[in-house]
């Protein structure tokens, strides 16, 4: 079933009226079914559909909310003061103003998701035709759109087949939009259930975003070794033009290449990248080269290696243009959401564009058409690069002593820093002529250049510290498996069955932005701690980046020294922000293929499959965007913890179990009906690790579920324990909870732990064939 | 003392209800003897290089023994109590103690009620921030106090931003007058 009605174009059509070109007709669309798989209960859910589920999620993890202010001030019945148990002009309490807050950002984040979507299907059908197939995989790919299938009940084959899915996620955001209107919503857990639903929703706009140009522009196709690129401050040849493309939405880029290959200038241009723009045009090209993630904008920028800039959308910094003028390299736009205020010169003739840039009449432009930017970007930028010649505005040495002899340790550097470097001492360090102090602030340093705007000296102090940072800089090339895409089939049947009974002890999908606590480093650590423990690391976006910026002594990096295949100790990239679906769909497809549940339109028993059995956990180490709030959504709908790092504590609310109240953690027996306790597994579904310790401790722990088998649950306990004394030094309080029966135990520190349990007066538990649905309950009792 | 109520990082503004200033640390100690059920939350910062001699965690050791003051070590910190022979922490992560703290049905550590009064030192500044407005947002009988050398504006009462030496002779004086509970 589709959801519309036929559509119609007719390239041209003689009439007796004249002649018709490019008529286009929508009147509802028949398509032909061809999926043999019975509909399922709730195919394009509402924004009520699933309200149950969610409650019952909530009800297990309750918000805790962790408000930035005390006021509201969304309407001008406001300023409200919300304090404590006040309410506002319009009646909301503050728990309902924070939710609320939670709901517009992932509003924010599934709309800029699926505009993306949009934008991309919409000029892939336009370059590529309606007709073009939807191929993920070849033959080792079935189900080609877990997330499309389970969501809306459709089996998209072509790319016209998207447009129904679209259509669906537009309307439902624009419904829980309005629901954060003044005199809506009242209830925090309605927000929190729409929060699901904006989540949801998101997953189906990423999954469209990513099918349309895997099958299109011949990314990789759930390719296990996908090829390696490099990564890297200094990975461009500085004696080449180079042009910078930054952003996440790649037609722009595709018409560079396509340009550069079309006119044999490959080779005589560099084409980089940073944040997912990159990721997704390696994932096109062999020629194309990644800089570092979103956080590196700045620092290469005022380096003046790029000789042109290409923006396309979301991630980018505001004073993209403003820097870019201060290295003298034109920008050019390219996204109608992200104009900088440019002239539209879409229509202009190329060559008059080239000429504006090239003779610096203009700063930048804005062209929406993906091939005219190439174009002019690549004719531009090798007549302005011999021009620049890397003009950079990061300073000299004896500048940046100069300078700090004149700081008066005012402090406000330090105070506008988000990580709370130590400037002030660096700088007095400075002044002395020593620079290893700057020098170190530059690995946590998350490019936001507050610590500029806040000096009332008016130093740059970002560019200090990229300065002092240089040499380490300069040094830094790695390598990273470009975005495979999806997981094979033939994959998830091989390791679903270990997944679901536990013996893979997880799967860990270390994704998001850029804005670490203590640096990338940490990310890298944490992933190959659980590839060396034969867990699954999967990842994506700015944190696939940072995974690869380390490199062990045979100078390899991550991504060389493990497999792309997802396998025990596997280490994946599957790509770019939109990619994340992949990793949401590999638990989909465990459900649907390994176990062979319903996946059709059959949300609420997939999740609570996944809930129970799949043990899987989400780490956004340095999330800060609207989008990875929502795409964190996304997964705890699916019953996917997700931990975030200290910065993550900024958005607003937790979802918390409570451990200690054992009526939370029942669960039906769908074998008996019984309701058997099955220990807090997953204990939380959202929260924040203060340190890469904790999220180490926390990962092990959340992937623990109550389907595990006793073989499992021991080899999960291993791992949680062991982590917990190698990293806390003591042994976790909460073993009792988590051994059902003695087999439960790891062998190795079996007599350790039956004395724990003794004090704690454990006693045996059964496990359960574990639902939080009575309607999978097959025999209830007495039957 | 530059006694001054203003947030450290400067862009986290809070009000109208702010932290009141901890003028002098026998704030802190009237504070505590008056609570019945005190409990002090450390982070992992409490450990890291905090003056040339001190560290903040030290100061919670000698707190708690002082005053007899349960600790909640968060995230890691545990293992440095214990490399102190400090035993008695307990470990929490610090979501959970925020949200168990906010809950007046828990009945804390011990299982003898629930706290009315938490000290907090140690957590990353804008974290502190965040889970201290939870708490006064959303806990009943609860003050908190954040001991931290910054101003934390969303505790019930803070100290202003001082510098280390400031905040050495602060914590000296308050551990010497808590002897005296
Ligand atoms: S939306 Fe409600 S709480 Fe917010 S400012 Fe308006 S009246 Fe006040
Ligand atoms: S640019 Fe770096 S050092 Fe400066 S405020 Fe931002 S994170 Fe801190
Ligand atoms: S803001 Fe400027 S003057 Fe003040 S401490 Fe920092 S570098 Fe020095």
């Amino acid at each position: 079933m589709s959801r519309k009605g036929v559509h119609v174009k007719i390239d041209e059509l003689k009439t007796n009226i004249g002649l018709i070109k490019n008529l286009e007709l929508s009147i509802g669309r028949i398509v032909e079914e061809k999926w043999a798989e019975p509909m399922g209960p709730t195919p394009f859910p509402g924004i009520t559909t699933l309200r149950e589920w969610d409650m019952k999620l909530l009800q297990r993890y309750k918000p805790f909310y962790l408000p930035f202010c005390d006021v509201c001030c969304l309407c001008t019945f406001g300023k409200c003061d919300l304090t404590g148990d006040k309410r506002g002009a319009c009646g909301l309490n503050m728990a309902a103003q924070q939710s609320r807050i939670v709901l517009l950002a992932c509003c924010i984040g599934a709309a800029t998701h699926i505009a993306h979507a949009r934008h991309l299907v919409e000029h892939l059908i336009e370059k590529y035709g309606r007709n073009s197939p939807i191929d993920v995989g070849g033959l080792n790919i079935d189900v080609e759109a877990p997330v499309t299938r389970l969501v809306c009940g459709i089996k998209p084959e072509k790319l016209k087949d998207l447009e129904d899915a679209l259509d669906y996620c537009e309307e439902q955001v624009t419904h829980l939009l309005s629901a954060t209107h003044t005199g809506q919503e009242g209830s925090n857990l309605d927000f929190e259930s729409k929060v699901l639903h904006a989540g949801m929703v998101d997953q189906v706009g990423m999954e469209i975003a990513d099918l349309a140009q895997i099958s299109v522009l011949g990314f990789p196709k759930a390719d296990p070794e996908a090829p390696l690129t490099d990564l890297g401050f200094a990975i461009a040849d500085i004696s080449k033009p180079t042009i910078l493309v930054v952003g996440h939405n790649v037609p722009s880029s595709v018409g560079i290449i396509d340009y550069l290959t079309d006119k044999g200038l490959m080779g005589k241009v560099e084409v980089v990248g940073i944040c997912c723009t990159a990721h997704d045009i390696t994932r096109y090209s062999s020629m194309a080269k990644i800089v570092g993630p979103i956080s590196w904008q700045l620092r290469y920028i005022r380096s003046g290696l790029a000789d042109l800039i290409v923006v396309d959308e979301q991630c980018i910094r505001a004073d993209a243009l403003v820097e870019a003028k201060k290295v003298k390299a034109p920008v050019i736009a390219s996204s109608p959401k992200n104009c900088l205020g440019l002239e539209n010169r879409t229509k202009s003739p190329s060559k008059e564009i080239i000429s504006d840039l090239v003779e610096e009449k203009v700063p930048g432009v804005l062209i929406l058409d993906p091939d005219k930017v190439g174009e002019v970007a690549v004719e531009t930028v090798m007549k302005v690069a011999p021009r620049r010649n890397k003009f950079s505005v990061i300073p000299k040495i004896e500048e940046i002593v100069a300078a700090a002899k004149e700081c008066t340790v005012c402090n406000e550097c330090r105070r506008a820093c988000p990580n709370d470097q130590p400037i002030p001492e660096a700088i007095k360090a400075a002044a002395k002529g020593d620079l290893n102090p700057l020098a170190e602030i530059l690995d946590s340093c998350i490019g936001c250049a507050r610590c500029d705007s806040a000096c009332p000296n008016d130093f740059p102090l970002h560019s200090f510290i990229v300065k002092a940072g240089e040499e380490q800089l300069w040094k830094e090339k790695f390598k990273m498996r470009v975005g495979r895409g999806a997981i094979q089939d033939v994959e998830i049947r091989e390791v679903g069955q270990p997944i679901v009974f536990g013996e893979i002890p997880g799967v860990v999908a270390i994704v998001g932005c850029a804005n670490y606590p203590r640096g990338g480093k940490e990310v890298a650590e944490i992933a190959e701690e659980f590839a060396k423990r034969r867990f699954i690391v999967v990842s994506s976006g700015c944190a696939a980046m940072s995974m690869a910026m380390v490199k062990d002594e045979e100078g390899k990096s991550l991504y060389e020294k493990y497999p792309g295949a997802f396998e025990a100790g596997g280490i994946l990239n599957v790509g770019s922000c939109v990619s994340n679906p992949h990793i949401a769909g590999a638990a989909i497809k465990i459900a649907s293929i390994f176990a062979k549940r319903k996946l059709r339109a059959n949300y609420e028993e997939i999740a609570d499959y996944i809930l129970n059995r799949v043990g899987a956990v989400g780490l956004a180490w340095g999330a800060m965007s609207q989008k990875a709030a929502s795409i964190a959504s996304g997964f705890w709908r699916l019953g996917v913890p997700v931990i975030v790092g200290p910065h993550g504590s900024k958005y607003r609310r937790m979802l918390l179990g409570r451990a200690d109240k054992e009526e939370d953690w029942y669960v039906y027996d769908a074998r008996t009906g019984d309701k058997v306790y099955a220990g807090p597994a997953p204990e939380h579904l959202f929260t924040t690790a203060e340190t890469k310790e904790e999220a180490m401790v926390l990962i092990a722990k959340l992937c623990m579920r109550p389907n595990d088998t006793t073989k499992g649950r021991a080899i999960k306990l291993t791992h949680y324990i062991d982590l917990h004394k190698r990293l806390y030094g003591v042994m976790p309080d909460d073993i009792q909870l988590f051994v059902r029966n003695k087999a439960d135990i790891p062998i190795t520190m079996k007599n350790e732990i039956l004395k724990i349990l003794e004090e704690k007066r454990w006693k045996e538990k059964s496990i359960p064939d574990p639902t939080l649905l009575p309607r999978l309950i097959r025999k209830r009792k007495g039957e | 003392m530059g006694l001054k109520a203003e947030p450290w990082q400067k862009a986290e503004i809070a009000g109208p209800k702010k932290a009141l200033l901890i003028s002098k640390p026998e704030v802190v100690v009237a504070m505590v003897k008056r609570a019945k059920r005190p409990i002090l939350i450390v982070g992992h910062l409490a450990a890291k290089d905090y003056s040339d001699d001190v560290k903040m965690i030290d100061y919670a050791i000698r707190m708690s023994k002082t005053a007899g003051i349960p600790v909640v070590a968060t995230a890691h910190t545990i293992s440095e109590f214990i490399r102190r022979k400090f035993h008695s922490a307990a470990n929490m992560h610090a979501m959970d103690i925020g949200n168990r703290l906010k809950d007046p049905e828990w009945k804390g550590l011990d299982g003898m009620g629930p706290y009315d009064l938490a000290l907090f030192m140690g957590l990353p500044y804008y974290m502190g921030f965040v889970i201290l407005a939870g708490l006064k947002h959303f806990s009943t009988n609860l003050k908190t106090i954040s001991l931290d050398r910054f101003y934390n504006p969303h505790a019930t009462w803070s100290f202003p931003n001082l510098s280390v030496k400031d905040w050495n002779e602060s914590f000296e004086t308050l551990l010497s007058k808590l002897g005296g509970k």
